[in-house]
């Protein structure tokens, strides 16, 4: 184990990443799940088409022609969920790259110049942290007009980026005065080149680990939206499937169709699952508080 | 002190400013389209129907945006929230029944895992059992996975469709007499069993991790070791000297949580048709009752940030190295 932290800390790369995810036991559990979600996510709407409705088989409980039944206009759950999670990891990945970017951006910005900047950039952090997100995603989506996954994850990032940008600032306060840094300035390195090839590679893992724990929110998030059925995204994604279920079919009250309300339910489980087992990992790998 | 009250201040700034623009860029003139709603209810002129929807929406679409955003924040904070078209009732109204609900479900789970979270928390960490450990991480990353409302989805199904023991929907039955008797106390009580234990069974991990991650760390201390070499009982360290001081950081992370529950009250209480906040809140974005809903939302980001400075308060007053400066 030593070793390969040795590793990667000296070469980082590609391959010693994958080395020390694989040499943690929950975080290859967490890589193997993930990594199969990505492909039925890729390879699933290649294979499948989109389920036609069938009025005669509606709410038809488990069987051989439909693994996991049919949903009140009969079309098969299984292929749903397949498709459906095209749209959910699509959401997801939206809201965690927006974030970022502008978690990144504001807390280097903050962190590099200082001063006042800082002082107005972290008294607006400090302000979308306190306000709970719930509450202003559900009135944010009266205003933004959702109909592609790339404005739904617009919506759940508007406000879920203020803790990591906060972290960023930490980060990068701590690592500003460090000599490579003092080195480039001395040089006369323009600060965008400092940001790109200084500071950005030693923040990059740490943005990994929330990139991960940002789409698990997300997706929280986003199946509650469609839950309360402030979305009205045309889709397959897993929350519509929910709402569906809870308001088309009373799923659970004794129809026999328990199956279309628990498979989105069990794939939001698996996936959050994965997301969790693989961080901390990552986080095991990367912290070294953290090793025991 | 003086700084936070300042950032209190200012979120509620940004949050009036958040509800300005929703309203500012709601589609199509909401006067008007309340006018016409009235009009058409009540049968007067629309001239008279337009002037009382402005009254009601405290908004005149026909003044500049500067002097519109000020008469709009004079209004909330001299605490006219105007009327609820949905209901019809003033806005207020609806607060006071509807908070103390939020309030009630929100203050018990939040103590009850916090206590639970700090017990188990400090018997794991003291004693040392690979087994609990084990069981708290996989309880940890499956019920921490789960949305709080799915989890009470299926405490519905089990305990109210299925057994049959426990109310599902409201917050007390329509039998009893509402008021400061028993009957009426019990039937709280059992309709608030299943959010409450929805709310602790998602939250209650996460005490106890943190709490346990606090008390590892505090154990390595010096003083704890000096205290055991002293030859002081074990029962005497483990109050006096671990638990207090794990204890304290996790007054901060109460404030944080509590926001969570409120912000997350539109869920749970929707599944539960709980009358509360956040069941409000998510019926009046439905409906598109645009007082109704600028209401709830003040009182759920004056919760929050009270119940911040409140937890600051609490925190000078309890460690002793804050008071001392």
């Amino acid at each position: 184990m030593g070793e390969i932290k040795y590793k990667l800390k000296n070469t980082g790369g590609f391959k010693s990443f994958i080395l020390t995810i694989w040499n943690n036991m929950m975080s290859r559990a967490g890589f193997i799940i993930l990594c199969l979600f990505l492909m039925v996510a890729i390879l699933g709407p290649m294979i499948l088409e989109q389920p036609k409705a069938d009025y005669l088989n509606r709410l038809k409980p488990p069987s051989m022609e439909h693994l996991l039944g049919t949903d009140y206009s009969g079309r098969d759950t299984l292929i749903q969920l397949i498709l459906g999670s095209r749209d959910v990891l699509l959401v997801a990945f939206w809201a965690g790259i927006i974030s970022i970017v502008i978690a990144c951006s504001v807390g280097i910005i903050a962190g590099l110049l200082g001063g006042r900047v800082d002082s107005i950039l972290m008294l607006i952090s400090n302000v979308v942290i306190t306000i709970p997100s719930f509450p202003v995603t559900m009135i944010l989506s009266m205003l933004i007009h959702v109909d592609n996954e790339l404005m739904f994850g617009l919506l759940l990032s508007l406000w879920s980026w203020a803790g990591l940008a906060k972290a960023i600032r930490s980060q990068v306060l701590t690592i500003k005065h460090k000599d490579f840094i003092e080195a480039s300035r001395i040089l006369g390195l323009r600060k965008t080149d400092i940001i790109i090839n200084d500071i950005l590679p030693n923040i990059i893992s740490y943005i990994a680990v929330n990139f991960i724990a940002i789409m698990k929110g997300a997706i929280m998030a986003s199946v509650g939206l469609m839950y309360l059925g402030l979305v009205p995204f045309q889709g397959n994604h897993w929350g519509m499937m929910i709402q569906l279920s809870l308001t088309t079919s009373g799923a659970l009250m004794g129809s026999g169709t328990i199956a279309y309300f628990l498979g989105p339910v069990v794939g939001i489980i698996l996936f959050q699952l994965g997301c969790y087992l693989f961080a901390t990992g990552l986080d095991e790998a990367l912290n070294p508080r953290l090793r025991v | 002190m003086l700084k936070k009250i300042m950032t209190a201040l200012f979120t509620i700034l940004v949050a009036l400013i958040v509800m300005f623009l929703v309203i500012q860029n709601m589609p199509g003139n909401p006067v008007d389209i309340m006018a016409t709603d009235i009009m058409k209810k009540e049968s007067i002129q629309y001239e008279i129907a337009y002037e009382r929807a402005k009254a009601i929406l405290n908004y005149d679409p026909d003044k500049p945006l500067v002097e519109r955003f000020l008469d709009y924040a004079k209004g909330i904070l001299t605490g006219d929230l105007g009327t609820s078209m949905a209901y019809k009732k003033s806005v207020s109204e609806i607060i006071k029944e509807a908070l103390p609900w939020t309030l009630f479900v929100a203050s018990l789970s939040l103590f009850l895992s916090f206590f639970v979270g700090i017990l188990l928390g400090i018997s794991i960490a003291w004693k040392r059992k690979k087994i609990l450990n084990t069981f708290l991480i996989g309880y940890q990353s499956i019920l921490g996975s789960i949305p709080n409302y799915i989890v009470a989805y299926l405490l519905v199904l089990l305990f109210s469709v299925s057994l049959g023991w426990l109310p599902a929907r409201g917050a007390y039955s329509t039998q009893v007499t509402v008021g400061f008797n028993l009957p009426f106390l019990l039937d709280v009580l059992k309709h608030a069993i299943l959010p409450v234990l929805a709310y602790f069974l998602t939250t209650v991990s996460g005490w106890v991790l943190s709490m346990k991650a606090n008390s590892l760390s505090i154990m390595g201390e010096d003083y704890i070791t000096y205290a055991q070499v002293r030859g002081l009982p074990n029962r005497r360290i483990l109050l006096t000297y671990l638990s207090k001081n794990a204890i304290l950081p996790m007054i901060t992370n109460l404030a944080v949580s509590f926001g969570l529950l409120f912000g997350g009250s539109p869920l749970i209480e929707n599944m539960f048709f709980y009358p509360g906040v956040g069941y409000f809140l998510s019926s009046a974005i439905s409906k598109r009752d645009y007082t109704l809903m600028q209401g709830m939302f003040f009182v759920i980001i004056i919760m929050v940030v009270a119940s911040n400075l409140l937890v600051e308060i609490m925190y000078k007053f309890l460690d002793p190295r804050l008071k001392e400066q």
